[in-house]
């Protein structure tokens, strides 16, 4: 089988599969799965941009996706004018005092000459500058987060269409990306996974507790759609008349067109970004990073600055895959910081990669697909299996009903299990790389 | 006066928790740099390997309890714990047969270890969840004070309270055990050096006829011991929750990395760096700064540097630092 063919007959699959859930469950169902594996292809396009194509190892991947989060917050959201006035200026003032400090502290430990001099001057602009920045910042969050904390108690965004969200949520991730690379980059390989899993739970934590910003655990509801909604849908009576053209009653038919919208939607970022991926991987540039992933060392005598080229497709990947968390939250309309787990986000999203094949980008995408496809359905396969399994054992058995309870956990072990069944029988994926 | 109750303030609230958690964290760091020195990768599956650990060891204290059995007024879970090790140690025997000996075999680069260990925290993980569940267990049992915070009260006349838990104190000593009975066997046993010397050359170590599978068996024995050990004293001084052993990961990490990747001794001091600072930034120091200040310069708030929810950004920073002027850690471990 050419290669053509055969990526040609594991995307079939994929359309297959997801139409198959279509008639067998329900197309909601069916374009849900679609929704989020666009999604999930998108993240493992990044993730493969930095495994695959470069070799490098990010292991906080939730961290970038929950930025990319946060900007559907910040950019979309309506402003709170009573917040504001209670403390925006001196929240902003008190951030700006922070990153002066670092700023500053970078600064003087360049210039200042080794020695002790340099510990003590560093350590006193450190010092001096968090006592400034708690005294503006802490009593403005205070005030701020105490206007009507039950619906508000956030400053709010800047109330712009949301889609300018999408590259901003990808900045965003770029930006924590340059941080992280310019202090684990050029050390070992393990040092780089290390940061990306701390920073990824930081950005958790501060997502969860800076409720003047993302409102913490009480969450962000009713962030704006770039489509309407179906409530108005059904109300326009136009649309109730192209619906019944298709014999489809309007409830149906109006979620049915945001899914569908949502999907087009995805769809041209997902092809825009797998061209640039494609043109990316196939210029010489690309070249240049599959040489240095197989043999650094020659790449360096060959006098390729391995270092900034590593940093530059890391921030690169991380921008993907903060696009992607900006579109997730789009779709969900709300951002949850307690529901972003390291091993939904982070280590799903390399199942994906290993799965699809990594260094392929159309394999990534195809790992994206079929990973996700897995992740939603098998959990009621293994609670079908456990009911199964246990069918010989009296209905209010405690173990019975202990592994049918349980039976949601299953998820993890069969995740794990695909992995490590494709490293060990097939490591370079469906897909392999060319 | 003032001094006293100062200092006994700050030792009920940041010296004795630290001494206990920074015990946890150098048993667990022990853990991660024994695999890095003999099998060369960063273990990912290290927290979930305690929390399996840890679990085996609830098991069995339900069961010990359920049949009345008991070593009041220590903890049941103490029994229980050889019985932890023990599977365990047949858990990662068993992985290390499937999964790692494979790589070994193919010499694959570390990298790759590093993600098979990300699948096998993957099933651990869900092998845990589906045992016991993803709730909080509490099953310490015994006596749970060694010194209560009312005796000593009446017993020096002081204002403050000190409280020593149980838990806390067997931390301390089986850390000290364990850490003793582990250098023991490095230094003196004739497999212990045979372990180092590996560590240290491998080709030397080969030539000098040492067998590497066995080797790499002890190690994994080791490595269960020090895991469910680990996990247990977090657990009883804590609780158990499988996704917090999970999390316990980047302070693990961060005391390996922080002490020199490779370097028992480094794992020790690294685990009690980061648990120092951890338990210092995070405290509010109100209480032990209105002993020590003049009544004028009372503070007005906390006096905490940093929110509890932030514990992990003290370990990253200490990492990120580290990393930045002295990548092989204070005790020069073999990375980079």
């Amino acid at each position: 089988m050419s290669d053509q063919t055969k990526t040609f007959s594991l995307f079939a699959l994929v359309a297959v599969l997801i139409i198959g859930t279509g008639f067998v469950q329900s197309w909601n169902s069916a374009l849900f799965i679609l929704n989020m594996g666009l999604i999930s292809a998108i993240m493992s396009l990044g993730v493969n941009l930095q495994w695959g194509i470069a070799g490098l190892l990010n292991v906080g991947v939730m961290g970038f996706v929950a930025l990319g989060g946060l900007a559907t917050v910040l950019i979309s959201m309506k402003p709170d004018p009573e917040a504001w006035a209670a403390g925006g200026p001196s929240i902003l003032l008190g951030l700006l005092i922070g990153a002066a400090t670092i700023g500053a502290s970078i600064f003087a430990s360049r210039k200042i000459a080794k020695g002790w001099p340099r510990i003590l001057g560093v350590l006193a602009i450190l010092l001096f500058g968090f006592v400034l920045y708690r005294l503006t910042f802490i009593p403005a969050v205070k005030a701020v987060e105490a206007v009507n904390p039950a619906t508000s108690g956030y400053l709010g965004g800047l109330g712009l269409p949301i889609l300018i969200a999408w590259p901003v949520g990808g900045l965003l991730a770029a930006g924590a990306a340059w941080v992280i690379g310019k202090t684990a980059l050029g050390l070992r390989s393990d040092y780089l996974a290390i940061a990306t899993l701390g920073i990824s739970e930081i950005i958790i934590a501060v997502l969860k507790n800076e409720d003047w910003m993302s409102r913490g655990v009480k969450n962000v509801i009713g962030i704006p759609r770039p489509l309407p909604y179906e409530i108005d849908l059904q109300n326009d009576p136009s649309f109730v008349e192209r619906a019944a053209n298709i014999g489809l009653d309007p409830t149906t038919a109006s979620t049915l067109y945001v899914k569908i919208g949502y999907a087009l939607l995805f769809t041209i970022v997902l092809i825009a970004l797998l061209w640039l991926s494609q043109k990316a991987l196939n210029s010489p540039w690309g070249r240049m990073m599959r040489a240095i992933r197989d043999n650094e060392t020659a790449a360096r005598a060959m006098g390729k600055n391995v270092t900034a080229r590593h940093l530059q497709i890391f921030i690169l990947g991380s921008a993907i895959v903060g696009i992607a968390g900006a579109m997730m939250t789009t779709l969900d309309a709300q951002l949850t910081p307690a529901s972003y787990q390291p091993l939904r986000f982070t280590f799903l999203v390399w199942v994906m990669v290993i799965v699809g094949g990594s260094g392929n980008n159309l394999g990534a995408v195809l790992g994206g697909f079929i990973v996700w496809f897995l992740w939603v359905q098998v959990e009621p396969i293994g609670l079908w299996l456990m009911q199964v399994i246990t069918a010989p054992l009296a209905e209010d058995n405690a173990l019975r009903t202990h592994l049918i309870e349980s039976a949601a956990h299953m998820r993890l072990l069969t995740m794990g299990l695909f992995l490590l069944i494709m490293l060990r029988f097939s490591p370079r994926g469906l897909l392999p790389e060319k | 006066m003032d001094f006293l109750n100062a200092i006994v303030a700050l030792s009920n609230f940041v010296i004795i928790p630290a001494v206990a958690y920074g015990s946890q964290l150098a048993i667990g760091a022990l853990g991660v740099t024994l695999i890095y020195g003999i099998l060369r990768f960063s273990n990912f599956a290290h927290g979930d390997t305690m929390a399996f650990g840890t679990m085996v060891v609830i098991l069995f204290t339900w069961w010990f309890q359920s049949m009345g059995i008991s070593i009041a007024p220590l903890p049941t879970a103490l029994l229980a714990l050889p019985f932890g090790i023990l599977f365990t140690a047949l858990l990662l025997v068993g992985t290390d047969r499937v999964v790692y000996r494979f790589y070994r075999r193919q010499k694959s680069v570390p990298v790759i270890y590093l993600i098979v260990s990300l699948g096998v925290m993957f099933i651990l993980n869900g092998l845990v969840r589906f045992i016991i569940g993803p709730g909080d267990q509490r099953f310490a049992d015994g006596a749970r004070f060694l010194i209560k915070a009312r005796d000593f009260k009446e017993m020096t006349g002081l204002k403050e309270g000190l409280a020593i838990k149980s838990s806390q104190g067997i931390t301390v000593i089986t850390a000290v055990i364990v850490v003793a009975l582990l250098f023991w066997f490095l230094n003196k046993t004739r497999t212990g050096k045979s372990m180092r010397a590996f560590s240290d050359n491998e080709d030397l170590a080969l030539l000098s006829g040492i067998n590497p599978e066995r080797v790499v068996l002890i190690t994994w024995l080791i490595v269960a011991a020090l895991a469910t050990v680990a996990g247990t004293l977090y657990g009883l001084d804590k609780s158990f929750k499988p996704f917090t052993y999970f999390q316990l990961l980047l302070p693990i990490f961060a005391s390996a990395i922080v002490g020199g990747l490779g370097s028992p001794i480094g794992a020790i001091a690294g685990g009690f760096v980061i648990a120092f600072s951890e338990v210092t930034i995070t405290y509010a120091w109100k209480k032990v700064l209105t002993y020590l200040m003049p009544d004028a310069l009372d503070p007005s708030g906390l006096v905490q540097l940093l929110a509890t929810e932030y514990k992990f950004a003290v370990s990253f920073v200490i990492l990120v630092i580290v990393l930045l002027f002295r990548p092989t850690g204070l005790f020069k471990g073999k990375a980079l």
